[in-house]
């Protein structure tokens, strides 16, 4: 009696098991798309992590959202879309390219080939300069001259 | 004196956009709902459970909608505010309560006094995540076709009252 008994008491630890973090484990497929859709999607109040990485209380309610409509059935893209609809591109960490947001994805490339333009040019330049300075044959014979004024003074 | 001039326009330049980038509020996302008709809701009221209410109720009427919850500090802020506002009679201030108690939300408005002509509950921010609330207060312009012409994060204060919501208000009523 008192073996089968204590065989029962082993069996309490796992009745504290069964609720916890059901949530994440219901069904690892579903967390996993989530949870890297999620690291695309900016969290709007601590706007510099992402939705993943967020403790704030919208994003979770945000996350248990994705989960649902992964178990609906839809595409990452139409996830993305019913949350742009709401939040707007912000929500993105990666924005689309549209007329807005044409300078945001030309600007660096235009910055980079303008810095290979002044650098072509000031390069240019200094080639030239150091043409110049080649000095002269008579110029080379003033110097001459220089110099041996100068042992003839020691 | 010449090789001077262009990097102090390249500094006066970057000046200007740093200051103009410290005077925006990168909390205030423009919300891609201005324009477009109120998402449908029905939920049910704070105090009268058994009744409801939807966007649809208000239909002909310029009001706001004030999302607003008793654990929302900036909430308390704005609260004077909307008292003042509703004695005016002006336009109907229907609250949407957020993720909040209706036990806490009723003591909040019997403590305070209440501006709202109706609350609606969001218990679990559903309707919320519709509207794009990201950060309560949030405070929306819905015009007599449904359509939300303006939307306010952040507490309602004597300024943009004056200023933006009332102005907008009035021009909407015309219409």
């Amino acid at each position: 009696m008192r073996r089968f008994l204590l065989a029962l008491a082993c069996l309490v630890p796992l009745l504290a098991y069964a609720g916890e973090a059901r949530d994440l484990s219901d069904d690892p497929v579903t967390e996993k798309r989530m949870v890297k859709l999620a690291e695309e999607l900016r969290c709007l109040v601590c706007q510099n992590e992402s939705l993943a990485s967020s403790h704030a209380e919208l994003a979770d309610d945000l996350r248990q959202e994705v989960r649902e409509k992964i178990r609906k059935g839809l595409t990452d893209q139409q996830i993305k879309d019913y949350l742009v609809a709401r939040y707007g591109d912000f929500v993105l960490y990666q924005p689309p390219v549209k007329r807005t947001t044409y300078l945001l994805w030309a600007g660096p490339f235009i910055l980079l080939l303008a810095g290979m333009g002044i650098l072509y040019v000031q390069l240019r330049k200094r080639k030239s300069a150091i043409k110049d300075e080649t000095p002269s044959a008579e110029a080379l014979q003033r110097a001459a001259a220089m110099l041996s004024d100068e042992k003839e003074k020691i | 004196m010449t090789r001077f001039i262009l990097p102090f326009i390249v500094f006066v330049v970057l000046v200007i956009f740093l200051f103009i980038g410290l005077r925006l509020d990168p909390r205030e996302v423009p919300s891609p709902l201005v324009g477009k008709p109120a998402p449908v809701f029905v939920q049910p009221q704070l105090g009268e459970a058994s009744k409801v209410f939807s966007p649809a109720d208000m239909k002909g009427k310029v009001w706001l909608m004030n999302v607003w919850a008793s654990w929302c500090v900036s909430c308390e802020a704005e609260h004077p505010v909307l008292m003042e506002l509703s004695k005016l009679n002006l336009v109907p201030i229907i609250g949407l309560d957020y993720k909040d108690k209706p036990e806490a939300a009723m003591q909040v408005l019997n403590q305070r006094g209440n501006p709202y002509s109706l609350v609606a509950t969001d218990r679990d921010g559903r309707t919320g995540i519709d509207y794009g609330v990201y950060g309560v207060p949030e405070t929306y312009v819905i015009d007599k076709q449904g359509i939300i012409q303006y939307k306010l994060i952040g507490p309602v204060n004597p300024k943009n009252l004056k200023e933006t919501i009332l102005p907008m208000v009035a021009e909407l009523e015309k219409k």
